[in-house]
């Protein structure tokens, strides 16, 4: 039988690796928004297999919603990486301190 | 039930191993092209897991127009990876350490102590004649209309930032603004009256080309 700690545990490592890709990929901003996604994947897996374990819909219809967001912050987030690079040169995100914060 | 064990065992080698090379992958296309491995092989752990319409959305969603969506923007930025590879090792210390520390934490909170399979026991699968989708769009438009209407305003809201934000004028391209010709008032902007006083008619017609019809049309 496939336990809930599997699903659960495999979302971790997921989450995981993707917190790890965004310390690695400093000098790729599209490689980064990859890494957003992936996180969200990971929660939509807690999402999903709670659902299921729990016998709630209510899981799944909250993952359609982070679906729909998710899909907008890519949309927008690539938007602003073409801006970028069309006003920089550049995608590297050490290079982008234009707010010297 | 062994062979569901064995295939849930598979797909998750096979999401992880791709997480993987999403993440250390130096060239941006060979990323893109095993998230698109990721998401296809949790697709198919949601189906495990009763959850069809997610599992095709997320294909269909995700696969088909985000990931394309990168790969245009990758094929469009023209980044020169040779600088991208510079500096790779300097945050793999870092990374790893944040990394194993999350990832013991999160073992130690969703282990099998807590949400093991005697707490919260796998439940049966459902029938042939159950629909995932059907009770999916139950829910969704009636207890969760709202935010529903929500989500479709958001997504119009990142229509219009994208469009707006990647929208670029460029002055050398010759075009006709139809606004403009429309607002042409007839006064000023496309008739030019002039006022002369009249003159003698003489015999060889020698007025000068400019005012000729105008100061007829002016004296009638």
């Amino acid at each position: 039988m496939i336990e809930l700690s599997d699903y659960l545990m495999l979302g971790g490592i997921l989450f995981s690796i993707s917190v790890a890709g965004i310390f690695i990929n400093r000098k790729n901003l599209i490689v980064l928004l990859m890494c957003i996604e992936l996180m969200l994947l990971a929660v939509n897996m807690n999402f999903v297999a709670f659902s299921y374990f729990l016998g709630d819909m209510s899981g799944q219809v909250f993952v359609f919603f982070i679906l729909t967001v998710a899909a907008a912050e890519a949309a927008i987030g690539l938007a602003i990486l073409v801006v970028l690079f069309r006003n920089r040169r550049t995608i590297d995100v050490e290079d982008l301190d234009a707010l010297k914060g | 039930m062994g062979f569901e064990k064995f295939l849930f065992y598979v797909l998750a080698a096979t999401v992880i191993a791709a997480a993987g090379m999403v993440v250390t992958r130096r060239n941006p296309v060979h990323a893109v092209l095993f998230l698109v491995v990721a998401f296809v092989a949790s697709a198919m752990l949601w189906i495990l897991m009763d959850a069809e319409f997610l599992a095709i959305s997320l294909v269909l969603v995700y696969v088909g127009a985000v990931l394309v969506l990168f790969l245009f923007v990758i094929m469009m930025l023209d980044v020169d990876i040779a600088t991208l590879k510079a500096q790779f090792i300097r945050h793999l210390p870092l990374a790893l350490v944040v990394g194993v520390i999350m990832l013991i934490e999160i073992f130690m909170v969703v282990g099998p102590g807590n949400f093991g399979g005697e707490s919260f026991p796998t439940p049966a699968h459902h029938g042939a004649d159950y629909s995932n989708t059907r009770e999916l769009g139950l829910l969704l438009y009636s207890v969760y209309i709202y935010p529903f209407e929500i989500a479709a305003v958001i997504l119009l809201v990142a229509i219009v930032a994208a469009i707006r934000l990647t929208l670029r004028h460029r002055p050398d391209t010759k075009y006709i603004d139809p606004a403009r010709q429309v607002s042409v008032r007839k006064g000023p902007d496309r008739v030019q009256i002039v006022r002369m006083p009249p003159e003698p008619r003489r015999v060889p017609p020698t007025t000068p080309q400019t005012v000729s019809a105008q100061g007829e049309e002016d004296a009638s």
